[in-house]
């Protein structure tokens, strides 16, 4: 029995506490916009990251089904809903995913997927280059750092290799060279730190994994690592917990406020739930103002204009330069 | 009680409490050494955890070892520092062998 878990469930998801709380910091935040519809389309995932904040792994069984993608297609198309965000676990193990994608693109939108790059390998999935070009879908990518060493221990033996071998096939189809086809990176810290300034690592990045490996992108994100499920568990293993929360508390920076992601988006979980993140999502953090609950009574006027539910996990991204799906905002 | 606490990094500041003037320049002096400048940051992390190790402050150790790698080092890059730090330092000792040279010329026939 893994007692770090244990301390961490305790039948709910366990939120970190901060010496200070953070609405003591950042105030009451409001949205701004509903730009984005980020997608958990399940939490099945061929990997099982150590800092995972959704526990996605192949034992899990929570998917989307095809009345919910349905339902997002819908809010999509009447809403005109910019960017849809596609994340999981592994999203490409949705059954129903392609067709979301295709869909979605029909509509106009702009279609990202966080894509982990091993699942290429995976049975049935060997074509996933050619289609993410054929729908000039925008592709994010963990890769943590450009050696195998920080990669594998964070993502698994042998991930570092695989991915590799992925953006191989990527770049062959355009990805990252051309200007229609965007392949982006993810840095997160391999460990209880944060990230270092993302102009300075991404030209790392780019040296490296073109002089190593041939490998070109366009940019690479860093993203701070959330306190919450698999990492706050290794934290806590690790007695990292109270270092981290206290470095966190102490980059906290008043500038990242304005740029938040949840402030110009809207998080479905794979039942249809609407979330202000994916964080708060994993946390089971609603709205808590009267706003729509779910994809089906989607309200983008109240949406808009409705109060984020926040707590102290939230100096994971107000830390620094700050941290979104997008690397950083501030 | 250690002569060396971990907590006991965090209570820097405490230094203030007698003749705080002299530590805010210090403070001030520490500060602005590691401001982006005609070195980038991660060159002054990785001067700075060579320079711990030399001096062996368990506390600099610790800072800079984080600090490197918030400013994106790895440990092959860091260890070259360390290496580059502790060579200098053997080869200091190792050139007084001169000296020893020196005297021993000096009485010998």
């Amino acid at each position: 029995m893994d007692s770090g878990i244990q301390i961490t469930r305790n039948g709910r998801p366990a939120i970190p506490a901060a010496p200070t709380p953070f609405s003591e910091r950042a105030g009451g935040l409001r949205a701004l916009a509903v730009d984005t519809l980020q997608v958990n389309v399940g939490k099945l995932c061929n990997q099982a990251c150590k800092h995972c904040h959704v526990d996605a792994s192949p034992i899990r069984t929570e998917i989307m089904s095809a009345e919910v993608v349905d339902e997002c297609l819908r809010v999509i198309r009447e809403f005109s809903i910019p960017t849809l965000d596609i994340t999981g676990g592994a999203p490409e193990l949705n059954p129903n995913f392609r067709r979301f994608v295709t869909e979605a693109r029909w509509f106009g939108a702009n279609v990202i997927v966080r894509h982990n790059l091993t699942v290429m390998h995976e049975d049935g999935q060997n074509d996933l280059p050619e289609f993410f070009a054929k729908n000039e879908v925008e592709i994010v990518s963990s890769l943590p750092y450009f050696q195998q060493t920080q990669t594998d221990a964070q993502r698994g033996t042998g991930v570092f290799e695989r991915s590799i071998s992925a953006l191989r096939r990527l770049n062959d189809v355009g990805y990252g060279t051309s200007g229609k086809l965007k392949l982006n990176l993810v840095y997160n810290p391999v460990g209880a730190f944060l990230p270092p300034a993302q102009s300075a690592i991404e030209a790392d990045f780019k040296r490296e994994l073109k002089s190593r490996y041939g490998i070109v992108f366009n940019n690479l994100y860093t993203i701070t690592n959330m306190p919450i499920a698999r990492y706050l568990d290794w934290l806590r293993r690790s007695g990292n917990e109270l270092s981290y929360i206290t470095k966190l508390v102490g980059a906290f920076n008043p500038s990242t406020l304005e740029g938040l992601m949840c402030r110009s988006m809207i998080s479905v979980d794979w039942t249809g739930r609407l979330f202000d993140c994916d964080f708060n999502q994993m946390l089971e953090l609603g709205p808590t103002d009267g706003t729509p609950r779910t994809i089906f009574d989607f309200d983008a006027e109240k949406l808009r204009k409705r109060m984020i539910a926040t707590a102290d996990h939230c100096y994971g991204c107000t830390a620094g330069a700050g941290s979104s799906c997008g690397g950083t905002v501030a | 009680m250690h002569y060396y606490n971990e907590e006991d990094l965090a209570r820097f500041g405490e230094m203030a409490k007698y003749r705080p003037e002299l530590f805010e320049k210090f403070l001030a002096w520490y500060t602005a050494c590691q401001e982006e400048g005609a070195l980038s940051k991660r060159e002054k992390a990785l001067i700075g955890l060579a320079v711990a190790v030399t001096v062996q402050c368990p506390y600099c150790i610790e800072a800079f070892t984080n600090s490197c790698l918030e400013n994106g080092s790895n440990m092959d890059q860091m260890t070259e520092a360390m290496h580059l730090a502790s060579a200098i330092r053997g080869g200091a000792s190792l050139v007084h062998g001169i000296q020893s040279h020196n005297a021993h010329d000096k009485v010998s026939m």
